[in-house]
């Protein structure tokens, strides 16, 4: 008893009780036909949600007005970037790799640059620079029809026993976070931070170095995820980041960690994006048309966070 | 005289027309034909649309929110005119106001729960979306005939999107910034709990913003098809970017109710001209969307500039 009223205290917990009441209302409905398949599925797609949800959810856990906008420009352009570079080349992996991780760090310098220097919120700082990744994307990628290396499609969609290689990858990569987040000093900086900036500084943290590490952060897995789903998804496409600017908040939100800030937890995510995946599945098994499946994604996050309420008043 | 043109409050005031005009001229010196009614009336047809959405997005900031699905919203509406109101008008008048009551709901909702704007608008976003997806699952329909009769009206001399430009700047500046009442939705930016402990409803404060901004985007949109006929959910999709880069390039403040509607209006006109810029300099339309975001930190470094010597 006690073990599951301490369960249920935990933020991350309703994202999958979500994920599994929506996994099996899928299943009654189809007789469990395929219902492995879907969870196959969902892994994999919700691999690339988690990548850029972690990153979302270290910018938003330093408090109010912290979001990073430019994750889908930094997606697309590190994919481009990347795809351009490698040429369907297997020896051109390790190259590739490094040019798309220099992509995340020239933008994550750049945003927060933008932040301190002019002094304008994360939001719009942010935001201005989207317009010139995407647009650097654009112009770089245009007419962009390349393969990526089979190796490295190979990798994205590898699976053992059913289960996608990459999502193995990423739950490990999920547990470091979740111990970086609680247990180094940077983790609990980002929380400090999150909960008080003025006494996180008193507290003799250095709160800029901390921030200016946290949109480095974001970008560089903004960039890593842009080069696995371009892998995965056999190219670059310019508007492949489009989709993550509502998931990679979303998956934050109803994963349980505080918009407010100061407040967050790694499981939650995968929990979220694992949600937010099936749903999709379960309205289209019951035959939804894509005007239903916007609308209902949309009321879904509306409620999860009127429900989880906003910042104490 | 002098110390008070370089004062940091006119400079902060005057920045919006600068860098207006100097985009202007920019123009002219490149393309000097641009210099003439037709080239006016063509460069800046659509700032009527952007104008009005962007007004939408500073009622949202000045009460210190932000509105991720502007865009969406200004293509609902599009739909809405272009299929319901153009068809049976009773009927589209109708859902035209339930999308306005809709902006006034989720004022009320994001008080009452105290929640970011932000994540409401983006899942709100999917809503409209999905809404204009249903009414209008393909590109089509038409706007109605007076729409498009208004959208399209010849005034000799000034062009019409100057005049409309000039006419929402100065009522929005009348009803925002001297009425006793626009004081009042400006001091829920500037300090809600002054605000609440003076006895005003901060609830009806913020639903009158959600729904003015509600509204203005319902004008956006019919203005939107009247220029271009037809509708289609995704028309307005960056409606959302340039409306908050056009409160910012017009001087707004991001928090404390500090907005201004002319420069707002500036701001849109800004944003208009940069398209047209850019491909009398023959810069490819790839480039447009960075241009419009270089421009908007060009100026935010200006502001800071000017602030730093204020302080």
């Amino acid at each position: 008893m006690t073990f599951v009223t301490q369960l249920s205290q935990k933020a991350w917990i309703w994202s999958f009780v979500g994920m599994f009441m929506v996994w099996l209302a899928t299943a009654v409905y189809t007789g469990g036909k395929g219902s492995a398949d879907v969870i196959s599925a969902a892994l994999s797609f919700a691999t690339f949600t988690v990548i850029v949800g972690i990153g979302q959810m270290f910018v938003i856990t330093t408090g109010p007005g912290n979001v990073d906008l430019s994750i889908p420009s930094t997606i697309s352009l590190s994919g481009a970037v990347a795809m351009k570079i490698m040429d369907g080349s297997n020896g051109m992996l390790v190259v590739g790799f490094a040019i798309s991780m220099a992509c995340g760090l020239a933008v994550g310098l750049f945003n927060y640059t933008l932040i301190r220097v002019l002094r304008i919120p994360p939001i719009i700082a942010t935001l201005s620079s989207s317009f010139l990744i995407l647009s650097t994307a654009i112009a770089y990628g245009r007419g962009l029809k390349i393969k990526p290396p089979p190796l490295l499609a190979e990798f994205t969609t590898a699976q053992i026993l059913g289960v996608p290689v990459l999502a193995i990858v990423i739950i490990m990569f999920a547990a470091v976070m979740s111990i970086v987040l609680h247990r180094t000093f940077y983790g609990r900086a980002v929380l400090a931070i999150g909960q008080n900036a003025r006494a996180a500084w008193l507290a003799g943290i250095n709160v800029e170095r901390i921030r200016f590490m946290t949109y480095v952060l974001s970008a560089l897995l903004a960039a890593l995820c842009g080069f696995f789903l371009s892998g995965f998804s056999g190219g670059a496409s310019l508007n492949m980041g489009q989709e993550y600017l509502l998931a990679s908040i979303a998956v934050v939100v109803i994963g349980g960690t505080s918009v407010a800030g100061g407040k967050s937890n790694v499981p939650g995510i995968w929990g979220a994006a694992m949600f937010m995946f099936l749903l999709v599945t379960m309205l289209n098994t019951f035959g939804a048309s894509a005007g239903i499946r916007l609308i209902m994604t949309g009321l879904i996050i509306v409620a999860v966070i009127t429900i989880a309420g906003g910042e104490e008043a | 005289m002098l110390a008070q043109l370089s004062s940091p409050k006119f400079l902060r005031a005057a920045l919006p027309a600068a860098s207006f005009t100097v985009l202007l001229a920019a123009i002219f010196y490149v393309q000097p034909r641009a210099m003439s009614y037709f080239g006016m009336n063509l460069m800046l047809q659509y700032t009527v649309p952007i104008a009005l959405a962007t007004i939408a997005q500073m009622f949202i900031i000045t009460v210190n929110d932000l509105d991720l699905s502007i865009g969406a919203f200004v293509g609902l509406t599009a739909c809405i005119g272009a299929t319901l109101l153009a068809d049976t008008p009773l009927l589209g008048t109708l859902a035209l106001a339930a999308c306005v009551a809709a902006y006034a709901g989720l004022g009320a909702l994001i008080h009452w729960r105290n929640l970011p704007s932000i994540v409401v608008t983006l899942g709100m976003s999917f809503v409209w979306l999905g809404i204009a997806v249903l009414i209008l699952p393909t590109p089509g329909g038409t706007a109605p005939g007076w729409v498009k009769a208004l959208m399209g009206l010849k005034v000799p001399y000034v062009p019409f999107p100057i005049i409309a430009a000039i006419v929402i700047g100065l009522v929005v500046h009348v009803a925002l910034m001297r009425s006793s009442y626009g004081a009042v939705l400006r001091g829920v930016g500037g300090n809600p709990k002054a605000v609440g402990r003076a006895g005003w409803s901060l609830l009806k404060a913020k639903m009158t913003m959600y729904a003015a901004a509600g509204f203005f985007g319902v004008l956006s949109g019919l203005s939107l098809i009247g220029l271009t006929s037809a509708a289609d959910a995704h028309i307005a999709d960056r409606y959302t970017l340039y409306a908050i880069a056009g409160v910012i390039l017009g001087g707004g403040e991001f928090t404390g109710g500090r907005v201004s509607p002319v420069g707002a209006v500036i701001g849109a006109l800004t944003l208009a001209l940069t398209g047209s810029f850019l491909t009398f300099l023959r810069i490819s339309p790839d480039w447009q969307i960075g241009a419009q975001g270089g421009i908007l930190i060009i100026v935010l470094a200006l502001r800071a500039l000017i602030n730093r010597r204020e302080a």
